[in-house]
């Protein structure tokens, strides 16, 4: 029994239209990607889809208020939510560095949550002045 | 006066592209005017990942891809100056910039590199009568607001347009722990990127209405509802379509603008489809020696055409201050035709180009297997044959030197749809 699963690929912005065929549970056939990113995506998506997270860390002592943050891999789609949550308990101290682990291992993903840019220490400016 | 070979004014992903190309290109002496504290521009609020796989093969949020261009810039010791806003530029190249050391300031520039990005439009969307209680952003400023500021405008959201940075709110918004109730689009399609309809609302649920528009706004002091109804073919309200939604917030994704005060003061001559200068194919602006890229030439969707088209600017500009690419006596002009909105550029010169030339445009509506047709006299140069296009997508061809220096008599290229909707 074969059943087609239409997606988009989000490997990138072309956001390819992508045909996936299923047979006896697995995937026999891809169709529509234009890079092999596609194809693989595909496969996962319909299997196992993941996810980076990125949102923002409140920073004690920063130039800044918030950090933005991502985890450094693909955290399960269904995770999403949950880490999200556990990210807003969170507080950095300031200095952050880009690529400095804030947070190890979210919710057991085996996933670390990084920074993406730096925060120096120092009073924070006054916001919105431009 | 003070004098500089390069100006650039704005250190957004164009400027900061634009100036790393120049100095390859041999230019030693750049100057960079930033109006804010820090380099890198929008993508600063931009936290989501999803930059820069065209340009380095890896996803990278806003602030990661704009710090790469960065680092490049001080890698390569160039200057530039923070809290320094451009007011005025003249035909002549003079740049009237003021900030807080050293007050107003004017220089001289060889050249100038336009790269001041985009604005958000105003709410002319929002067409309804009554109060405007607190509660209602535009989606650019709840960004600055979520990401920079840590400040979460509201609880539960209903947000109007489903442009990129209304699709990349509702996630945002979801993600801090508010109740996003649903996206509501007037086009019956969506201006935003495929990528993010999937991963903004479809992976969490939230509808997108598309057709609709929003009716209606309860509250006096904070926004208590909104009432969305459907709109018939003419964008009218449908009766008897109308729901209402409790919410606290309303967010706006009215689409961007280019930002082209400056550039209409130094008499750049601008197009009313972009609002943005009207270019050559070395990004030069009506104003010899004034080049333009980014979000302020045109609106675009990906960064890295951003970039592309910045170091296009930043290596022209250069050619121009060598004294050896400046304007020629020949230039053919591009036509957009039949679901092609515009062309950047407007006109190419097959002396003065390189071996090819991007022309960039977008479509007017959705079209299902199209073909784009680039002809003159008659004559299809080429054709490129598309699985879709859509106006929230910008699309491209490229031009060959050796084909239009083939033909010494062609004035025009009409760009076309032949659509197959
Ligand atoms: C609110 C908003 C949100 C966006 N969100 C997304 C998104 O989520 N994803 C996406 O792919 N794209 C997004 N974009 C599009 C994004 O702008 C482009 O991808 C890219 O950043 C454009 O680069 P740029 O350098 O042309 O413009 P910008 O990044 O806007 O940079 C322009 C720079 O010029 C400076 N400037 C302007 N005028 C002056 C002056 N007179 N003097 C001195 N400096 C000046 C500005 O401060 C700014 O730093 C967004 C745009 C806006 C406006
Ligand atoms: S298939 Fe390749 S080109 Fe198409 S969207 Fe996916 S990653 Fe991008």
């Amino acid at each position: 029994m074969s059943e087609i699963r239409n997606l988009i690929c989000i490997g990138c912005p072309m956001g390819c239209p992508l045909a996936v065929t299923l047979e006896d549970g697995g995937v026999s056939k891809v169709e529509g990607n234009t890079c092999k990113r596609g194809d693989a995506y595909a496969r996962r998506e319909v299997t196992n889809p993941t996810r980076i997270l990125t949102t923002t860390v409140p920073v004690r002592g920063g130039t800044s208020p918030t950090v933005a943050v991502k985890t450094a891999g693909e955290v399960p789609k269904p995770l999403l939510l949950k880490c999200a949550r556990a990210v807003k308990n969170l507080t950095a101290e300031a200095p952050v560095k880009a690529g400095q682990v804030v947070f190890k291992n979210i919710c057991g993903t085996g996933v670390d949550l990084i920074a993406v840019k730096d925060v120096e220490r120092g009073a924070p400016e006054a916001a919105s002045k431009r | 006066m003070e004098r500089c070979d390069l100006a650039i004014i704005g250190g957004g992903p164009a400027g900061l592209a634009a100036a790393v190309a120049a100095r390859e290109a041999g230019v030693q002496d750049i100057l960079i005017l930033e109006r804010d504290r820090e380099l890198g521009g929008i993508l600063n609020q931009c936290i989501h990942s999803g930059f820069g796989l065209h340009t380095f093969q890896e996803e990278l949020t806003g602030p990661e891809y704009a710090g790469r261009y960065a680092a490049k810039v001080r890698a390569l010791s160039i200057p530039y100056l923070l809290d320094t806003m451009a007011l005025e530029l003249s035909p002549e190249r003079v740049v009237t910039a003021m900030n807080r050391e050293r007050g107003l300031f004017q220089m001289q520039a060889g050249a100038v590199i336009l790269a001041m990005g985009c604005r958000e439009r105003a709410r002319g969307s929002l067409n309804i009568p009554g109060y405007r209680p607190a509660g209602i952003y535009s989606a650019g400023t709840a960004q600055r607001l979520v990401n920079m500021e840590g400040y979460l405008p509201g609880k539960e959201a209903v947000i109007l347009g489903s442009g990129d940075i209304g699709l990349i709110m509702a996630r945002r918004m979801t993600l801090e722990g508010a109740k996003v109730h649903v996206v509501a689009e007037l086009l019956p399609y969506s201006g935003g990127l495929k990528r993010n309809i999937v991963q903004c609302l479809d992976d969490f649920g939230i509808p997108l209405k598309l057709s609709h528009t929003v009716i209606d706004i309860q509250g006096r002091e904070r926004v208590e509802g909104v009432t969305l109804a459907q709109v018939d073919e003419n964008r009218r309200p449908i009766p008897g379509t109308e729901e209402r939604y409790k919410c606290d917030t309303l967010l706006l994704s009215c689409g961007l603008i280019p930002e082209n005060e400056l550039s209409r003061g130094a008499g750049v001559e601008l197009n009313p489809v972009t609002s943005g200068p009207v270019v050559d194919e070395s990004l030069e602006t009506s104003v010899p020696g004034v080049f333009a890229c980014g979000n302020v030439l045109h609106v675009h969707d990906l960064v890295d055409f951003v970039s592309q088209e910045a170091e296009a600017a930043g290596k022209s500009a250069a050619g121009f201050l060598a004294g050896k690419n400046t304007r020629g006596r020949r230039s053919i002009a591009l036509r957009a035709k039949d679901g092609v909105r515009y062309t950047v550029p407007a006109t190419v010169d097959p002396n003065r180009m390189g071996e090819e030339t991007i022309v960039r445009f977008r479509v007017s509506d959705v079209y299902r297997n199209p073909t784009i047709a680039v002809s003159c006299n008659g004559e299809i140069l080429l054709r490129k044959k598309r699985m879709i296009v859509s106006p929230g997508e910008m699309e491209e061809i490229r031009l060959k030197k050796a084909q239009l220096l083939a033909r010494p008599d062609i004035q025009e290229i009409t760009i076309a749809l032949e659509a197959a909707k």
